[in-house]
């Protein structure tokens, strides 16, 4: 498509129309530029080392974070998940409002049971179990609250935690509890590390992404004379840019490969000081690792920094190099 | 094949570099631009090339006026104009073969194909031998063939050439001036920037003289020194 002759054949596509061999003779060509890219990186090898450690070390946090959440969450989900909500009755409620209470909570679509424990057999509990037996029997007045247990439907901390705000809210109730397990203590926890920990990879990352673009940037300036010519010869401003997207694309997978590993170190050295810890409780607990598809997203991540990393390089200095 | 209509071209500065150029270079003509170092060869080369665009006036190539080019067309108005320099501008860590091959990888050739017409173009200015070598082992006369070889590799119907013998001995310029003659022969238009009038003189071609950014002459140069 030549523009000043119009009868000219140019380039390769001119002489084969077919459209095999151009679709083989583009990935040809797109993957000799990818390796040429690769050997390309050790000619600035120190920069390459740098960008591939932040970009590593950035994909590590947010990792290890992710793995932590994920074992949390394995652990909790083992154990037993019924929470219950325990509502302390004022001491002046009647069986008869009791009884309605209880129907009335028993017709909550996020009620899954309702358990009365009424003052009495709280008492004679209390009595056989505390040994006070003989102390409590000079009280005139059971000084023991009617408590009803309730179940909610859905397990989960929130959910029970919205559950247990809206029953305090119910007459005759004294005061209302919620029953929360150290483990979903530390699941609520987690969450919010996991929002702490998820700012600052933010703010790594972009870190990361501007030290890929700053060696994209010296890697550019390294060749301005060679760009010069390719432009004086005709290239593509698409042309001329693809080899340094390659490189951040090599510098995205190095860094994620990185972060991998990293993590797996990290998990294989913890995993020998869990399982004195696992054994003594004889639990069947085991560190979970990367699956197969978190590894990918890991990979993808680091290839989307390298590439709008070096793309955001390439847009701005490529088109600059004037002959 | 080229023509300049009252084209002028001031620098930034206020610097007037050529002042309402006009001329017509024919169809498999062969030409030669002259004059002294700042008469504005260079500048023309470059509007042609579209490297620099015209204050006023307007260039054509082959009828297509370049003043409609818009930036992302250039590359491909540059793979129809086979430009020579004087400073080579070769890749310096690539190859000889490499280097010839570029025209052909930026538009999209490989392997056998693209071999093939690399090693007619290195051919033509006898380098077949050299394909191999890194540009920084050949000499001055043969860095500037694989200049031209790179040039006509993708067989463009327009050759410019700034300063081609620059820093050559007499016997090396006329090799080079041999090459262009050949292809030239060939149909192909060749526009050669030069100051060696000796040189030019002997040569007879149509000669073009700049002198402070005007066309002063536009003929045969008739120089003493004929043999
Ligand atoms: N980019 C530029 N900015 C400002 N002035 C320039 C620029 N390029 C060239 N000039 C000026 O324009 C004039 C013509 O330059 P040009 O390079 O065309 O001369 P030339 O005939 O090729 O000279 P030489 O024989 O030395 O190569 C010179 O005086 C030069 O200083
Ligand atoms: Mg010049």
């Amino acid at each position: 498509m030549s523009i000043l002759f119009s009868g000219r054949a140019v380039g390769a596509t001119a002489t084969q129309p077919n459209i095999l061999q151009k679709l083989l003779r583009g990935i040809f060509t797109h993957l000799r530029q990818a390796i040429t890219s690769l050997g390309e990186l050790w000619r600035s090898p120190l920069w390459t080392l740098i960008t591939v450690a932040v970009l590593g070390v950035s994909m590590t946090l947010p990792t290890t974070l992710h793995l932590l959440v994920k074992n949390i969450q394995q652990v909790s989900r083992s154990y037993d998940q019924s929470f219950e909500i325990s509502l302390f009755l004022q001491n002046e409620t009647t069986p008869t409002e009791i009884a309605t209470l209880v129907t009335l909570l028993q017709g909550d679509p996020q009620v899954a049971k309702v358990r009365l424990i009424d003052k009495a057999a709280a008492m004679t509990e209390f009595k056989q179990q505390s040994g006070f037996g003989e102390a409590l029997a000079f009280l005139d007045q059971n000084p023991l609250p009617d408590v009803l247990l309730v179940t909610p439907k859905i397990n989960q901390p929130a959910a029970a935690e919205a559950l247990m705000q809206k029953l305090q809210k119910e007459r005759h109730v004294e005061l209302a509890k919620l029953d929360i397990s150290w483990l979903e203590r530390l699941a609520a926890l987690m969450n919010l590390l996991q929002q702490a920990v998820y700012t600052i990879a933010i703010l790594l990352l972009s870190a990361a992404l501007l030290v890929i673009g700053n060696t994209i940037r010296l890697s550019i300036m390294d060749k301005k004379a060679e760009i010069e010519v390719m432009k004086l010869v005709g290239a593509t401003d698409a042309f001329i840019q693809r080899p340094f997207l390659y490189t951040g694309i090599w510098l995205g997978v190095f860094g994620g490969f990185l972060a991998f590993v990293v993590v797996e170190v990290m998990l294989w050295w913890l995993r020998s000081a869990i399982a004195t810890v696992t054994q003594l409780y004889q639990s069947d607990f085991v560190l979970n690792s990367l699956s197969m598809q978190e590894f990918g997203w890991l990979m993808l991540i680091a290839v989307s920094l390298g590439l709008i990393g070096s793309y955001i390089a390439v847009r701005s200095h490529i088109k600059a190099i004037e002959p | 094949m080229l023509r300049f209509e009252q084209v002028s071209k001031g620098y930034s500065g206020g610097f007037v570099a050529l002042d309402r150029v006009s001329f017509e270079l024919a169809k498999g003509e062969m030409a030669f631009l002259t004059g002294h170092s700042g008469a504005g060869k260079s500048t023309l080369l470059k509007l042609i090339s579209l490297i620099e665009r015209p204050s006023a006036g307007r260039v054509f190539i082959n009828g297509v006026d370049l003043t409609g080019i818009k930036p992302r067309q250039i590359p491909y108005v540059r793979r129809d104009v086979g430009m020579i320099f004087q400073d080579h501008r070769l890749l310096m860590n690539h190859s000889v073969f490499d280097n010839v091959a570029l025209p052909l990888v930026i538009e999209g050739f490989t392997g056998r194909d693209m071999a093939k017409r690399v090693h007619a173009a290195l051919d033509q200015v006898g380098l077949l031998d050299k394909a191999r070598c890194l540009p920084a082992t050949l000499s001055g006369g043969e860095a500037q063939r694989v200049g031209i070889a790179r040039a006509v590799v993708n067989k463009p119907p327009l050759l410019l050439a700034d300063e081609p013998t620059g820093n050559l001995d007499p016997d090396l310029s006329k090799d080079i001036m041999r090459v262009f003659e050949a292809f030239n022969q060939a149909g192909v238009s060749v526009l050669v920037a030069s100051h060696d009038l000796g040189l030019i003189a002997r040569m007879r071609y149509r000669t073009m003289t700049l002198k402070g950014g005007k066309m002063i002459n536009d003929g045969l140069l008739h120089h003493e020194d004929n043999e």
